[in-house]
């Protein structure tokens, strides 16, 4: 396993110069660029401007402009950002933070909820649960995560007032306390939900499909005829083979949630990665949105490895060389 | 007789079991009777389709439970009627007094688990063992069962054991807590020739040292005559014949069995063809309402045939063989009637 994701790795490495030639030509595609419209053309000198372009290496030829990109991103430096007068590496790493908080709630929101409902709805299938299970999801999965975000607001912000309604933190509170740690779970804890849920309905349906079918599988006969519990058969025998479709998602959630959450970040402006790609696009701070979008690329890819390496933990029919 | 003085272990009467079609109920077994003493061999024989599988899913209660169930009739184990039972109750007789050995061995070990696991599974669910002696009993009915490095498999999963290995896993499982009855659906048919004689000759050696009674479900006359002390045929859903191997074998009664016994080649005679009966079994969804329900195919059959339903009549020393060829086999009213 250790050989096969170190070449794993390895291979890695052309799909990320492909990547990363794409994401340099769209941005270097894009009109305008840092300086376009920050500057009032009425009382900016355009020497000045000339100058400043001259400086951030705007007129290099584009390959050397890749290069130094390039060789920049994986040493750590990312650029500058024009907006926001600071490195990217500094920027992005305090909101990756916030992203990954809110992606791993998220994640845990999804699967505790989809194997409890999943494992009710697919155990006892076309009963009244299940049909309650099965137009939650069809609610869950219809509603547009910012119409769902908005709703959340209304109800558990403004009118019962449970949540903060936007924010990642309190004014006020201390680093390394106690309340800082639970306002950050607070604040987090809306957004997850709203994040969470709508992946949940999807899993729900396809692990109680799962469930049915394993349900049928000779093994599962195998273990009754050895006086195996029903309780035991489901939620060990068809639980465990029923996992197996289930890690896939795993690993593509990674890489989707940290982007995927540029809608729902922005509504609740959370400030992670998400919210700050979006107004990085509006503010044409392409160093910064460059970065983002490399990020995103190679999480993907990590989170891919991920579930390649998962699949091989639960399915021992895999054995990867 | 002394078969009657001791109890059976299994005492099967009127069975009927079968599964709703489009609403509407369809026996598969219909009005099965019959004993299984302890320690014997008795092979269930017939082609595809004629109950075999869902009876012996009946005695497990096993049949599936949306679609499958025992309508009517009694199941007897050690005097106790398991259709009354509940599923609790149940699961404290499967796989502690009744072991079952299904047909595909592929498919019958959960692929996630090891074979330790799943044997381990067994003896958990039964008996009150800890973790290691578990282990040890386990690679114990391994080497039992003819495994080659028991504590080497022990650890492995059953996509690396080969056909025959993972059947000889599903015996060690079956047999692990020592049942009175083991049930064998079709045990080899899905094995190659030569792992085929293996296995029953292990079910045999087993089967002679433990002193348990097995029902050996099959299609293969070659197997019941290498195993059975006692036969029962069953064509469409009811026994057609029954009676011992010697009479089974020496003294087919039913034209049914008759043909079976014809189509076996042999080495020692000459034939372009081979010998197959015409025709299939009828679905249990237009079986025949009265008559005979072999006499669409039967060279022997007489206008009466489709029209008065015959009975299993007793021809001499417990052979018993339902065809109106035997005026044994005549239902009583009808005989009264006609005098």
């Amino acid at each position: 396993m250790v050989s096969f994701a170190i070449r794993r790795f390895l291979a890695m490495i052309p799909i990320l110069i492909l990547l990363s030639v794409t994401v340099f030509s769209l941005a270097k595609l894009m009109p305008g660029d840092a300086l376009t419209g920050k500057i009032d053309p009425n009382n900016a000198n355009p020497e000045y401007i000339a100058k400043m372009r001259e400086q951030l290496g705007y007129n290099d030829p584009v390959p050397v402009q890749y290069v130094k990109w390039v060789t920049g991103f994986f040493q750590g430096d990312m650029g500058d950002s024009f907006v926001h007068k600071m490195p990217v590496t500094q920027l992005i790493g305090e909101r990756i933070e916030n992203t990954v908080m809110l992606a791993l709630a998220s994640l845990l929101i999804t699967y505790v909820v989809a194997f409890i409902l999943g494992m009710i709805a697919g155990r006892w299938p076309y009963r009244w649960s299940d049909h309650l299970i099965l137009t939650f999801n069809y609610i869950g999965y219809a509603v547009p995560s910012f119409f769902a975000a908005i709703v959340c607001i209304y109800i558990f912000s403004i009118q019962l007032g449970w949540f903060p309604a936007s924010g990642s933190i309190s004014v006020g509170a201390q680093e390394g306390t106690l309340y800082y740690y639970l306002e950050r779970i607070k604040h987090t804890i809306l957004p997850a939900i709203v994040l969470g849920l709508f992946n949940t309905a999807a899993y729900t349906q396809f692990l109680r499909n799962d469930v049915i079918e394993n349900a049928s599988k000779d093994y599962v006969r195998t273990a009754m005829a050895k006086g195996t519990k029903t309780s035991a058969i489901y939620n060990k025998h068809i639980l465990r083979n029923s996992l197996i479709p289930m890690v896939t998602f795993i690993g593509l959630d990674i890489g989707t949630l940290l982007s995927g959450a540029v809608i729902t970040e922005t509504i609740f402006t959370y400030p992670g990665l998400g919210q700050l790609f979006i107004d990085s696009v509006s503010s044409r701070d392409y160093s910064v949105v460059m970065a983002i979008s490399m990020l995103l690329a190679i999480m993907s890819l990590v989170g891919n490895l991920i579930a390649d390496l998962l699949y091989s933990v639960v399915d021992p029919r895999i054995r990867l060389r | 007789m002394h078969t009657q003085k001791k109890e059976a272990l299994l005492e099967i009467s009127e069975l009927e079991a079968g599964f709703m079609i489009n609403k509407q109920f369809y026996n598969a077994v219909d009005k099965v009777s019959f004993k299984v003493n302890p320690g014997k061999v008795i092979c269930v024989v017939g082609e595809s389709g004629c109950g075999k599988s869902v009876m012996s899913l009946s005695i497990m209660g096993l049949l599936p439970k949306q679609v499958g169930k025992v309508a009517r009739g009694t199941i007897r184990f050690q005097g106790r009627n398991l259709t009354e039972i509940t599923n609790d109750e149940y699961n404290k007789i499967r796989g502690k007094e009744i072991g079952m050995i299904f047909q595909e061995p592929m498919t019958a070990l959960n692929p996630v688990f090891t074979i330790g696991y799943q044997l381990e599974e067994v003896l958990f669910n039964h008996l009150k063992i800890s973790k290691k002696e578990a282990r040890q009993r386990s690679i114990e009915l391994l080497s039992h069962v003819g495994i080659p490095r028991p504590e080497k498999i022990v650890d492995q999963f059953p996509h690396q054991l080969s056909g025959g290995m993972r059947q000889r896993v599903m015996i060690a499982m079956a047999i692990s807590c020592q049942p009175k009855l083991l049930i064998a659906d079709e045990p080899t048919t899905a094995l190659d020739v030569t792992i085929q004689a293996q296995i029953l000759e292990l079910l045999r050696d087993i089967q002679e040292k433990s002193g348990m009674a097995v029902m050996l479900i099959t299609h293969d006359l070659g197997v019941v005559a290498e195993m059975a002390d006692e036969v029962m045929v069953m064509y469409a859903g009811k026994i057609v014949e029954q009676g011992t191997a010697d009479q089974i074998f020496n003294d087919p009664k039913h034209p049914y069995l008759q043909l079976l016994l014809e189509a076996i080649p042999r080495l020692d005679e000459e034939k372009d063809r081979l010998y197959s009966i015409k025709g299939i079994v009828p679905s249990i969804v237009n079986m025949p309402k009265t008559g005979c329900r072999f006499v669409s195919r039967c060279p022997k059959a007489m206008p009466d045939c489709s029209e008065v339903s015959p009975d299993m009549g007793d021809v001499g020393f417990e052979h018993k063989v339902r065809c109106l060829l035997y005026p044994e086999s005549y239902p009583k009213e009808v005989t009264e009637a006609s005098r």
